[in-house]
């Protein structure tokens, strides 16, 4: 945690002053101990609020883009009142808890039950290394990023764990499908964020929010989605995160109209909620990491917004990306098993590895200025959009609308 | 390829299968999708043989909605069956109707009023259009789409199923076509409201296509998809839209000109590959054919009675001989054969059912795609399970 200088806006400050508050009298060691501890509690209860609400604000927005209201019709406790079905996750919650867990008779019983918990374990210790403010960086660690990325490749191990040992069939094939779709997607995913480390120079989150600071001609922000390479690089990174957490139109492990529900079928009750929360953390924790490494972080995207303390500019980002995710789901259906696999290797890795040699032209013309400057722009732009479009025409050959004729009458 | 062209009757399918018991890759899977399965349209099971992912060999089974429907028919009178039919293909009620109506007319050799034809023809064609919108959506969300277009879908279904219901008092289970003209006659107001809906459909046709029509994820899950060829698809009697997708240029208010079908200028759209997309293209395109029927229809229905005075419904006992009546339904051709031997209740009572007929190609279709692929297949060649089991 760095000093906190006192120049700063007071709302700034005010995570840090409330927790020395609370913690200031107790001697050093204990100090630090007690720290990650609230650290902890402030994450899960602000993303399980967050969680709870999200599932909520995707079916009501499910519904709105389907011409249907969405759930309305919970009444908060007590008061009776229906207010926008918002008392909605919290009655999912007591009926997911209230209902029988049914294991399979000839399930593994240790398996079945460690792999919800290991997934949503996996998922939520992502969030150590996300910089959600300009204080609020729960663990800095100089390989922050290649933390973030081994934990979260882990969690689709638990997703195989859960169709091996739910014993069915269809659960089986659910688990080769989310092997088959992690190996694919984790290699653009994580060539999408090398050339951020590349030009930022550092693994460390903290290090590339800081490599995001500035303005060009006074209000556009250094940002990386603002240059040719960044704004690839995004669209990658995104891409491929949808596939990393199971989303719509990558949604194959779990496809309901193939597979029943995949890797879920034979879970039930609080198991089957875990799993959900997994996959909304693994959501979350996503879209908070494309911030920190394209977005600036917990940056304001104008020099006048700045007064905004930074946490609240990580939260309006978060959700925007989040609201997107949901966007995409109510709109596009899924792919199939061997096209998903196809996008991944002979589009998405060829297409992040020139996006790598992008970003190092980038990096070594970094001097360039005046008119060098449009040549700079050029070419990288060049760089990227002529291999995306050949090889998007190569993807999608043989697919095209077609014309129809009439019988001869 | 016409009807008469039937040389190349080959290998069924033509997809190629590879020979999968090398060590590499050991055993098959079998899969048993259905009954309960969500995305076979009702009750319906396949026994799927898994390599991987891609089916070696597919084993339908059906018959879990089996209600003896033709022995019902041969135990009850002729007009006791009317409502029955509505039962078979669910969606489409008023179009069975009018195929049952028409094996008795012609068995009993009974006219029809003109207005009735008129009201007949505008009836089965908002039905084509509710047929094929349901379907799109159906087949859209086994794609994989999280419900957007199916609901889009059933939007407008709702407002076509709010005309057959202020039309014959149900949604669904219309029971509308009487032997010798229609229940109701339908008022002005009524009249009015199907045009304004045949107006505003192409909108909506407009809407759902640009949603979905170009979307290259449905264009590369559908083309290539569940090939059929013209050849098998005529050995095995496959109707309807299926078998235009193939190119087979077969519609039965071309071929029969049955009702007053043949004072309506429309065309028939064909495809040209037997794949899900031609089949989702050519539903889409019917429907915009039927929108010029109705409006037609609207535009040009006579005044006068809706029965034929002289028709005989309590009592009715047709004269001893047989007839089969047929019409193109939205699902292909639904026929009703009937035997009589003058007695108030059918000798022989007989169903050609489109769906059944249909999916009896399923296995060809579906090997060497994979279990993705299936579900789409399936969802392509329009089955009603009330209709396949009877």
């Amino acid at each position: 945690m760095s000093a906190i200088a006192a120049t700063e806006p007071f709302l700034e400050r005010a995570p840090q002053l409330l927790r020395d508050a609370a913690t200031g009298f107790l001697p050093e060691p204990w100090r630090w101990l007690v720290n990650s501890l609230i650290a902890i509690g402030v994450i899960l209860a602000v993303f399980g609020t967050l969680f709870a609400f999200l599932t909520l604000a995707e079916r009501k927005i499910l519904g709105r883009v389907q011409n249907r209201p969405g759930p309305n019709r919970t009444p908060l406790p007590f008061i009776k009142i229906k207010f926008f079905g918002l008392a909605q996750p919290f009655a999912d919650g007591v009926k997911s808890l209230t209902k029988e867990d049914i294991v399979p008779r000839d399930a593994d019983q240790v398996l079945h039950f460690l792999a919800p918990v290991v997934l949503l374990a996996f998922s939520i210790i992502t969030f150590a290394v996300i910089p959600f403010g300009r204080h609020l960086v729960p663990v800095e660690l100089d390989a922050g990023v290649l933390y973030f990325f081994a934990a979260g490749a882990a969690t689709e191990l638990a997703v195989f764990m859960a169709g091996w040992a739910s014993h069915n069939k269809y659960s089986l094939l659910a688990a080769m499908r989310a092997l088959a779709q992690l190996i694919s997607y984790e290699l653009p995913l994580l060539l999408a964020w090398v050339p951020v480390v590349l030009v930022a120079g550092s693994l460390s989150t903290t290090e590339i929010v800081t490599a995001q600071a500035g303005w060009k001609f006074g209000f556009l922000p250094h940002w990386y989605v603002f240059t040719p390479w960044g704004f690839a690089g995004f669209v990658i990174f995104i891409v491929a995160a949808l596939a990393e957490s199971n989303r719509s139109p990558f949604d194959l492990p779990e496809a309901e109209s193939e597979l029943i529900a995949g890797h879920l079928t034979e879970y039930s009750g609080f198991k089957y909620a875990l799993f959900f929360m997994a996959e909304y953390f693994g959501m979350i924790a996503l879209s908070g990491m494309a911030i920190t490494l394209f977005l600036g972080g917990w940056r304001a995207p104008l020099p006048f917004l700045e007064w905004i303390p930074s946490y609240a500019w990580f939260g309006a980002k978060l959700i925007v990306l989040l609201l997107g995710f949901i966007w995409i789901r109510a709109t596009f259906p899924r792919l199939r098993m061997d096209q998903l696999t196809r996008f991944a290797w002979k589009f998405l890795v060829p297409l992040a590895l020139i996006n790598l040699g992008n970003a190092a032209f980038w990096s070594l013309t970094s001097h360039w200025t005046g008119a060098l400057q449009l040549i700079r722009w050029a070419v990288s732009l060049v760089l990227i959009v002529g291999p995306f479009v050949l090889m998007g025409r190569k993807l999608s050959a043989g697919v095209a609308p077609r014309v129809y004729r009439y019988a001869p009458s | 390829m016409s009807v008469s062209d039937l040389s190349s009757l080959g290998s069924p399918g033509g997809s190629h299968v590879r020979a999968v018991h090398d060590e590499f890759h050991g055993d098959l899977l079998e899969v048993s999708m259905g009954p309960h399965h969500p995305s076979t349209h009702g009750v319906f099971r396949m026994i799927v043989t898994l390599d991987g992912e891609t089916i070696v060999k597919l084993k339908p089974v059906f018959g879990y909605l089996h209600r003896n429907h033709e022995k019902l028919g041969e135990n009850t009178s002729y007009l006791g069956s009317m409502p029955y039919t509505d039962r078979l293909d669910y969606l489409s009620s008023m179009t069975n109707n009018w195929a049952y109506a028409l094996a008795v007319e012609k068995l009993a050799g009974q006219p029809v009023p003109e207005r009735a034809e008129y009201v007949r023809v505008i009836l089965a064609e908002l039905t084509r259009l509710l047929n094929h919108t349901c379907l799109a959506g159906f087949l859209m969300q086994d794609c994989g789409c999280s419900g957007t277009p199916l609901m889009y879908a059933f939007r407008e279904r709702e407002k076509i199923l709010d005309l057959f219901e202020s039309l014959s008092g149900s949604r669904m289970m219309c029971n509308y076509q009487r032997f010798g003209g229609c229940r109701v006659d339908p008022s002005a107001d009524w009249l009015d409201g199907a045009k304004k809906l045949t107006d505003g459909y192409g909108a909506f046709l407009d809407e759902f296509e640009t949603l979905l029509t170009g979307n290259e994820i449905i264009m590369a899950r559908t083309q290539g998809v569940g090939r059929l060829s013209p050849a098998l698809a005529i050995s095995a009697g496959v109707t309807g839209p299926m078998l235009r997708a193939t190119g087979v240029n077969y519609d039965l208010r071309k071929v029969d000109g049955y009702g007053v079908y043949p004072r309506f200028d429309f065309r028939v759209p064909l495809g040209d590959h037997g794949d899900v997309y031609d089949r989702y293209m050519i539903r889409v395109l019917e429907m915009r054919e039927s929108i010029k029927i109705l409006s037609q229809a609207l535009a040009g229905i006579p005044a006068g009675p809706i029965m034929d005075p002289k028709a005989k419904l309590r009592g009715f006992r047709p004269k001893a001989g047989e007839a089969y009546g047929r019409i193109e339904g939205p699902k292909g051709e639904i026929g009703f054969f009937l035997i009589s031997d003058g007695s108030p209740n059918p000798y022989r009572y007989r169903i050609r059912p489109p769906s059944f007929i249909n999916l009896t190609i399923l296995e060809d279709m579906c090997l060497g795609q994979t279990v993705a692929d299936a579900v789409i297949i399936l969802g392509s060649v329009d089955i009603v399970l009330g209709e396949v089991d009877r």
